[in-house]
């Protein structure tokens, strides 16, 4: 657990430093750079492209959680079980849909920038926070339903103090999903002019510069990393809480 | 009373198809622009052609829609999303050349939104009626083929060549055919890699606890690495291994091009892979492990006769989602001159060529949709042929 520590530590003090003094790694990142070229990328802050980055992906899976729980307890309440299948089927192809996809497709219609990514980063997004509410939600243990009923819960107390209480393992893992796609995807984003750390990456390979494509590379990647560990984290403690 | 209530009963979902299917008939169903690159004016789906020729597939749609209406009538619901798509075809091909006629030699139709509206809407009805006949795999295998099959055909018979995506896929035919190989050649080359190298190592994991708990979160965090930082990333690596290695070059392996996307696309396949492999063997129950140490199996044995068989669809499972994930990933390749569909994309992107961005899309989302759906069938198909052997 400390090996682990030490280690979560050290990736991000690395990534901080890499965004904050990226000119401390001039002398590695060199021998990659075009002779004569730039080393770092330095057109735009990487402090607020990162930011930029993070926002996109916080508004858009926080946006994608509340529709699609919402959703999913729709779905599974008795008025709404006719759409329930519907619902499963969206689910499951529409997570058939690459992510580039989406985010191609909303171009046409939303124009360049952040407007399209955050669209697409929501509906994308949407996908496996439906499917994982909907089997968690579905799959409750009968004995905790009939015991909620017969203490004389009501509907509304049952849902949120048994029905999500228990769902919310299976919810939580679809949410993570949902950032890891989100956080590549929010990437990919540069590519329709959103302003993100793909920027770094993209301006590398236009300009044949690898230096540029490892600095954005390591970033994203680094940050991908911290993120799904610490909702891994967030996660094991949550369900360690619930479970005293 | 019950019985006619039962007769006369609207399913839910087919009131919500026709309410936003009759919506979608009143947007823009086509536009026609004086060229590839500007936007076009939208035309309403009645406006297209004259009333004689757009009649008969305003009709089919309507029929459609109404005949997803009634609940408990599935097969009579999956004929209404048949006679729809139909009609949306009909519509196609009598609007495109009635719209460029005198319209200039650079003018181009393609579909507008209140087309892709209604065809999402007659795919849903499609879908949901399906899942009420919930039919077997060898029925969603025939069904499967015929969709295929027709859609195959309507592309080649020519009769759609008007719409600009045609225009654009007619212009540069011989990059499309070999953007196709490309995809496959990076969508299946790296899941047979994947599995070439995962399948032996989540054998290896199923049997060593210790290399389990070190190989899982080491091919997680493979997996959470963004796409385009994952290839941008096995630029250098593959650049120096290019350099150093004297014949890798003469092999095709450089810092941009297929290999660099190959490579990635293979790291991204090994946690389903491995991560499968392992459940997969797992799965066996355990009277059916007890049953193979009585008879005397070998650890080979078992794993052969016992293990493997049993765990075999949660492996193609794991299969599945690597093929489905990496036709998908396999865009970004376009990114990193690798080739495939994710050029046209980018291109597409580049020139604000909505046209050329659905030519690379649009073949990808199909082939990502059938290869979902083909691969469900295989892991059912071996399901029910495991449980028959259990009987």
């Amino acid at each position: 657990m400390r090996a682990a520590n030490a280690l979560r530590l050290t990736v991000l003090v690395l990534l901080v430093a890499l965004v904050m003094r990226p000119k401390w790694f001039e002398v590695a990142f060199a021998p990659l750079a075009p002779v004569g070229g730039p080393v770092m990328y330095e057109r735009t802050s990487l402090l607020s492209l990162s930011l930029n980055h993070l926002y996109l992906v916080i508004a858009a899976s926080g946006a994608a959680t509340l529709v699609a729980v919402a959703l999913a307890i729709l779905v599974t309440r008795p008025f709404g079980v006719a759409f329930r299948p519907l619902a499963r089927s969206i689910a499951n192809m529409g997570q058939t849909f690459p992510p580039v996809a989406v985010l191609a497709l909303a171009v046409p219609s939303l124009g360049f920038g952040s407007g399209p990514t955050l669209v697409a980063l929501f509906l994308y997004g949407l996908l496996p926070i439906l499917e994982n509410a909907i089997t968690g939600l579905t799959n409750l243990p009968p004995a905790a339903m009939e015991a909620a009923r017969g203490i004389g819960m009501s509907r509304w107390q049952s849902l949120t103090r048994v029905e999500i209480p228990l769902a919310l393992p299976v919810i939580l893992t679809g949410i993570r999903l949902s950032v890891v796609i989100a956080l590549g995807t929010a990437t990919i984003g540069s590519t329709v002019a959103a302003r993100t750390l793909g920027e770094v990456i993209i301006a590398g390979l236009l300009t044949n510069n690898t230096a540029f494509v490892l600095q954005g590379g390591l970033i994203v990647g680094l940050f991908a990393v911290l993120i799904y560990d610490a909702m891994v984290q967030i996660e094991a403690r949550l369900l360690h809480g619930a479970r005293i | 009373m019950t019985q006619a209530h039962r007769r006369l009963a609207f399913s839910a979902t087919g009131v919500l198809f026709a309410i936003l299917g009759l919506g979608a008939l009143l947007v823009p169903f086509m536009t026609i622009a004086a060229n590839r690159i500007v936007e076009g004016d939208g035309m309403r789906i009645w406006n297209i052609a004259t009333p004689s020729a757009t009649l008969p597939g305003l009709a089919a749609v309507v029929a459609g829609l109404l005949l997803g209406l009634p609940d408990n009538m599935t097969r009579a619901r999956l004929a209404g999303a048949v006679m729809g798509l139909a009609g949306l075809v009909w519509l196609l091909v009598q609007g495109a050349p009635a719209l460029l006629e005198g319209a200039g030699a650079y003018a181009r139709v393609s579909p507008a939104t209140g087309f892709w509206c209604l065809l999402g809407v007659f795919l849903l009805l499609a879908a949901d009626a399906l899942a009420g006949m919930a039919p077997g795999p060898v029925m969603r295998a025939e069904l499967l083929a015929t969709a295929v099959g027709v859609l195959a055909a309507v592309l080649w018979s020519g009769a759609l060549s008007d719409l600009s995506i045609m225009q654009e896929y007619a212009s540069r035919r011989d990059a499309f055919l070999a953007a196709t190989w490309q995809h496959l050649g990076l969508a299946f080359g790296s899941l047979a890699a994947a599995a070439a190298l995962g399948f032996p190592l989540g054998i290896l994991c199923h049997h060593q606890i210790k290399l389990r708990s070190m190989t899982m979160p080491v091919l997680s965090f493979l997996q959470t690495i963004p796409s385009l930082a994952m290839f941008g990333l096995m630029i250098p690596v593959l650049a120096w291994v290019g350099a150093t290695f004297p014949g890798a070059q003469a092999l095709g392996i450089a810092g941009i091009g297929f290999a660099p996307a190959f490579l990635a696309l293979v790291l991204y396949a090994l946690l389903p892979v491995v991560g499968n492999t392992v459940a997969g063997l797992a799965a066996a129950p355990q009277a059916a492990r007890d049953a193979a140490l009585g008879m005397g199996m070998t650890p080979r044995q078992r794993l052969w006769r016992v293990e493997l068989p049993l765990g075999l669809p949660i492996i193609l499972t794991g299969l599945r989602i690597v093929l489905v994930q990496n036709i998908g990933l396999a865009v970004i390749a376009g990114l990193i001159g690798g080739g495939g569909y994710g050029t046209f994309v980018f291109q597409g992107l580049n020139q604000t060529a909505t046209d050329l961005i659905l030519l690379g899309t649009l073949p990808t989302v199909a082939l990502a949709l059938t290869a979902a759906i083909f691969m469900n069938i295989f892991v059912d198909l071996t399901r029910t042929s495991t449980d028959a052997r259990n009987d």
